[in-house]
């Protein structure tokens, strides 16, 4: 009976999951499609107005279910960032959907993977953490193939089988940290690592090397990027967008909590060995992604292996780890806010030009500022704001990562971030070509479109978020830094 | 590992239960895997077993060499355009190279590691005589949630399932 009473603490994910429910059932009731998407985006809105009372309720600090969940700002920054983005993904599926039949069963998969990561945000133990993770994962596979057209269903495979094959590793991760520690509970085994007992070093770090190989999986980092190019390439571009934003923060956001809560962030005696796998990590990933996208024509392709880079790219503030600091992390939280809005805004962009010209061929996209002026001058500002170019947010973003890299004061860090500038080298190249076709090429047709009326507002509140972070961060880096100070 | 019944039943286990997965990729003929694997899993059961833990001794019988390999070869049976061989690939040398790589650095590990004596919680946890009671009272305090939304990965996977391989309405 306990259990229910802490029922409370969860109350954002328990909404969507009932809310998923809900969807289902109606969609047997109704045969209307707008009904079941009013009803998805319903149910987010009240999971937020959920969060919003945890944070008025001074919710905040407590743990609770036996000390599975804790309801903390780093949790709540995270559940806000997820239920954002599901509730743009609900709102424009109603444009991005053209291939996909069934509605219903779309949103409830959609909700029941939110909730699932909402609560990973939340988890404080190993067995919540895998369950929650393959909850995700397996609703994520059948998103990625419910066009059930052959390219969908080679991406449902593809992210099956990598999928399957990253959830061994974790595991095996986890069953090395709890046979060192005795406990799943990351407090314990944080108690376990802070002892610092020198003869199980080897064993610590064989761990976590697993645990972040099978966590990114869903961060899209080397070693387990190959589904990516093709994923989000052959996913309808809705799940694509929820992918590429919500999929890779949950990623990032148990990492935080695992190497931060779980092994003690800068202060233990194998933090110096993480923060170098992080940077061979970060250092791969952006020079794989980047020379890899370079060749790409088709613009979910790219966006793909740009997925790649930018994960490389945050992966840095996982690299900068300094004792007693989590400067580190909250660039990671920061990063990850502002990505959001950016990617969003990316997406939604080739959702409205490739419900409008039938294609995601940038070549097509020509002349796209005489076009649809509106569509381009956003596309274009989210495209500076992921090369990283000044107003944007993505400048500061980057700026605030390296930053944290180089307080640390450690010279190998200088190293990785001297990678990172030149790899920013690169992506400019083929982010800025894209936008140079869309500006100064020469049309191959001359009608002009309009993305429905939704779709423009949710293309405007991107590029205003993209604008506003970039020019007044401070509100968003202070809750980062808050969120990020929580972790230990 | 007191007697030396329960270390000879151990290595012998061990043998059978590797040897059987060996088994199970350098077979060609899939059926045979699926035996091979079927004998895996009965030997996983037998160490689980000199482990004391009876439950999952019995589990592992009950669900994956009865229940799991039931499936597949059903699975084998029923899919006819499927070809009844473990196909050839390119990937076979890499594959072997990286997994005897692996499985050298986490011998290694397990060898040179000085592995700590279980302390706190999970020696409290011991005073029970039969792990049945123990696994319930596990998942219904601290693991309820994830308990919970075990079902919900399951009817996820359910709904997702028929999602993927629905026969379409005619128009």
């Amino acid at each position: 009976m306990d259990s229910l009473h802490q029922l409370h603490h969860i109350a954002p994910a328990a909404t969507l999951l009932v809310g998923a429910a809900v969807v289902l059932i109606a969609d047997l009731a109704s045969n209307r499609r707008s009904d079941v998407q009013w009803l998805a985006l319903l149910t987010l809105v009240v999971a937020t107005l959920m969060a919003c009372w945890q944070v008025l309720a001074g919710l905040p600090g407590e743990s609770a279910l036996g000390g599975a969940v804790i309801v903390d700002v780093f949790g709540l920054y995270f559940t806000f960032l997820l239920l954002a983005v599901a509730a743009a993904v609900v709102i424009v599926s109603s444009d991005g959907l053209q291939r996909v039949e069934q509605r219903g069963e779309f949103y409830a998969l959609l909700l029941t993977s939110t909730a699932s990561m909402v609560l990973l945000a939340q988890a404080q133990d190993l067995i919540l953490i895998f369950v929650a993770l393959e909850t995700t994962s397996i609703v994520q596979f059948v998103l990625a193939g419910i066009a059930r057209d052959d390219r969908s269903s080679e991406a449902g495979l593809k992210y099956l089988l990598t999928g399957a094959i990253s959830a061994a590793v974790l595991l095996y991760g986890f069953a090395f940290l709890f046979g060192l520690a005795g406990t799943t509970s990351l407090t314990g085994i944080a108690a376990f690592v802070g002892a610092g007992a020198e003869e199980t070093r080897l064993a610590v770090i064989l761990a976590f090397v697993l645990v972040a190989a099978g966590l990114g999986f869903k961060m899209a980092i080397v070693p387990f990027q190959a589904w990516v190019p093709d994923v989000y390439q052959g996913s309808p571009t809705p799940v694509t967008t929820f992918l590429s934003v919500a999929s890779k923060a949950g990623g990032f956001a148990i990492v935080l909590r695992i190497f931060y809560t779980g092994l003690g962030g800068g202060d233990t005696f194998v933090s110096e060995d993480w923060a170098k796998m992080f940077a061979v990590f970060a250092a791969v990933s952006m020079t794989f992604g980047n020379v890899a996208a370079i060749q790409q024509t088709d613009a979910k392709r790219l966006l793909g292996y740009s997925s790649i880079a930018q994960a490389g790219n945050i992966a840095v503030g996982l690299a900068a780890v300094a004792g007693g600091s989590t400067l580190g992390a909250s660039a990671v939280l920061f990063f990850l806010g502002t990505y959001a809005a950016t990617n969003l805004g990316v997406f939604i962009s080739v959702i409205a030009v490739s419900k409008s010209i039938g294609s995601d061929d940038i070549r097509d996209y020509a002349g796209l500022l005489r076009r649809s002026p509106g569509v381009a001058l956003v596309l274009s500002l989210c495209l500076l704001s992921l090369t990283g170019i000044p107003p944007t947010a993505g400048f500061l973003a980057k700026v605030y990562v390296f930053n944290s890299a180089v307080r640390t004061g450690q010279d190998w860090l200088v190293w990785l971030i001297v990678v990172a500038v030149l790899n920013t080298a690169i992506s400019a190249y083929y982010y800025l070509r894209w936008a140079r076709i869309m500006i100064l090429d020469e049309p191959r047709d001359t009608l002009t479109f309009r993305p429905t009326l939704t779709t423009s507002g949710l293309l405007m509140l991107a590029g205003a978020g993209v604008l506003f972070f970039g020019l007044v961060p401070t509100p968003l880096i202070e809750a980062a830094r808050r969120a990020a100070e929580t972790l230990v | 590992m007191e007697s030396t019944g329960i270390v000879l039943g151990f290595w012998l286990l061990s043998g059978v239960t590797v040897a059987s997965a060996l088994l199970v990729f350098l077979s060609r003929n899939l059926l045979h895997a699926v035996l091979a694997l079927v004998l895996s899993f009965l030997g996983m059961a037998g160490l689980f077993v000199t482990l004391s833990a009876d439950f999952i001794a019995v589990a592992q019988v009950l669900i994956y060499a009865g229940a799991i390999s039931v499936l597949l070869v059903f699975a084998v049976m029923l899919t006819p355009l499927a070809s009844r061989d473990n196909a050839n690939s390119l990937f076979v040398l890499p594959g072997v190279l990286i997994g005897a790589a692996f499985a050298g650095i986490v011998g290694f590990v397990a060898i040179d590691v000085d592995w700590p004596e279980l302390t706190g919680k999970a020696v409290l946890g011991r005073d029970f005589t039969t792990t049945v009671q123990g696994i319930g009272s596990a998942l219904l305090d601290p693991y309820v949630l994830a308990f919970e939304i075990a079902s919900v990965l399951l009817l996820s996977a359910l709904v997702g399932a028929i999602v993927l391989v629905r026969e379409d309405e005619p128009a």
